[in-house]
């Protein structure tokens, strides 16, 4: 009963083969079997969005997947984003706005926003607000959230326009 | 917290889903999106022997147009059917409701199928399921039955679905050209459940209200059809005196629970408040459109 299964998950773009047990959340998988504490856990039932990360490329909560179920899936987490010295430009923005205190919520954020941001590039605040309105954060108030994120939104939108002109 | 411990299978198709549902006796889940599901594993609510997972099964995940209605597979995504352009021609009553279900991380995921199987009373698409008079497909190992949404919807969290039973396809009849339709729904924040919601189909009749359908959420166990304000509407010119004798059917017929969000008598006057709008939104789109 219960057995462990094998599975294979490329997470920021690194594959691993784990034998997971099938009641592990994607969350602990992540946190505890492969040491990336990027990802925060805050209710483990879908509410407060600190634990979202891209699965095949989409938004969604890592604590409402079970890792067994990700066998050959695409994982990225706030990790694959960018690191303290090449930051992403969303969090050069979150950055620059002081979008964050504690930080605790800033993960989920993060992530929430690259699939806003690119299934919405145009959005303007309410669509920003209405994207970012399953994600809790306790300490900011939003507002400079909000600010990062359209700051980000403008930086994406001016590198396409570059590259496309390059 | 955590999951209690269960096996995990991986069905390839209806068929091996039923098979295992029928296997466990009663003791097996489908999880399709999860994002009912898993909470309740999380909190331990629910401690299934086996997890069927829907997800890998081909062809799951459709909106087909089938001359009268549209087809849609049980594993089609929330915002796959928010953003079908189907959907938003043929039935954009559907289309304005999905703009309020859930968040964004939440609706990449979460499937009608699964959304109808959970039956929450203050979720968009059993509402939807009951005010468009969906048929939904079962299937079990004895085969394939057909039932009406209004059949479908027992209590809160409770359908009837038997255990060994699947939801395999939702079909909703076409709006008429020319129907007019609302959507009206308050919520504490964008993307949580409903405190009231109230949506309508109606038709201009030479002046009259016809072909009228009122569904109505988040004020009951179940979500569930005005059937009162319905009768009293039909066949009617539209005036305030009419709308008003259907909204106070609406607040006497509902009984809203009191919880944490909002106390009984609240949703009571909120639905009514909702039902005026809606009626008038709905009334003035048929109306233009008979005169287009
Ligand atoms: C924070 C949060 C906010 C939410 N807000 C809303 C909201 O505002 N409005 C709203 O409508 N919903 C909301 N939801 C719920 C969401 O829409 C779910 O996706 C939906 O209710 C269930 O769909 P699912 O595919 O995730 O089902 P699952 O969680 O996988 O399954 C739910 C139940 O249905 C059964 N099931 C699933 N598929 C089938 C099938 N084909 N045949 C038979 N049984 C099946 C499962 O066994 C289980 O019992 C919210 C969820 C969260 C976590
Ligand atoms: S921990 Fe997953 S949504 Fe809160
Ligand atoms: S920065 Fe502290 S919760 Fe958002």
């Amino acid at each position: 009963m219960t057995e462990p299964v094998v599975i294979r998950i490329t997470v920021n773009g690194v594959e691993y083969e784990k034998s997971v047990e099938p009641r592990l959340l994607l969350s602990d998988f992540l946190r505890n079997d492969l040491g990336l504490t990027g990802t925060h856990v805050g209710c483990e039932h879908g509410v407060c969005g600190a634990c979202t990360v891209l699965v095949n490329g989409e938004s969604a909560r890592s604590c409402l997947f079970l890792a067994v179920q990700l066998d050959g899936a695409q994982v990225e987490t706030v990790e694959g984003l960018g690191t303290a010295h090449a930051m992403h430009p969303i969090q050069q923005a979150f950055h620059e706005c002081h979008a964050l205190q504690c930080g605790f919520c800033t993960p989920g954020m993060l992530i929430t926003t690259v699939d806003l941001l690119k299934k919405f590039p145009e959005a303007d605040d309410e669509q920003i607000r209405e994207g970012l309105s399953g994600n809790l954060c306790r300490c900011t108030g939003y507002q400079n959230i909000v600010r990062a994120v359209r700051m980000a939104a403008d930086e994406l939108k001016a590198r396409e326009v570059k590259e496309a002109a390059s | 917290m955590k999951p209690p411990p269960f096996d995990y299978f991986a069905a390839d198709s209806i068929e091996a889903a039923v098979q295992a549902l029928a296997d466990a006796g009663g003791d097996g889940k489908i999880i399709a999106g999860g994002q009912s599901l898993m909470p309740m594993l999380n909190f331990r609510l629910l401690r299934p022997s086996v997890l069927i997972d829907i997800n890998r099964i081909p062809d799951l995940a459709y909106v087909r147009d089938d001359g009268e209605c549209i087809r849609i597979g049980p594993l089609t995504r929330h915002r796959t059917l928010e953003t079908s352009s189907l959907v938003a021609e043929q039935l954009p009553v559907l289309h304005e409701a999905m703009g309020y279900v859930a968040h964004l991380a939440i609706r990449n995921r979460g499937t009608i199928g699964g959304s109808l199987s959970h039956a929450d009373p203050a979720a968009e698409l059993p509402m939807m399921s009951l005010l468009l008079d969906a048929r939904l497909e079962i299937q079990s190992l004895s085969g394939r039955r057909t039932i009406d949404a209004r059949d479908f919807f027992l209590g809160a969290l409770t359908t009837d679905l038997d255990e060994g039973e699947m939801l395999v396809e939702v079909r909703l009849t076409k709006l008429r050209k020319g129907t007019g339709w609302a959507f009206e729904e308050v919520a504490r924040r964008s993307g949580d459940f409903a405190l009231a919601s109230v949506g309508i189909t109606l038709s201009h009749d030479d002046g009259k209200i016809s072909n009228v359908r009122i569904g109505l959420m988040g004020v009951g166990e179940t979500p569930m059809r005005a059937t009162d304000a319905e009768s009293l509407l039909a066949g009617q010119p539209f005036s305030e005196t009419v709308v008003t004798a259907a909204v106070d059917s609406i607040r006497r017929t509902v009984e809203p629970n009191t919880d944490l969000h909002a106390s009984s008598d609240y949703r009571r006057h909120l639905v009514g408040v909702l039902a005026e709008q809606a009626l008038s939104k709905a009334w003035q789109r048929a109306t233009q459109a008979a005169h287009d």
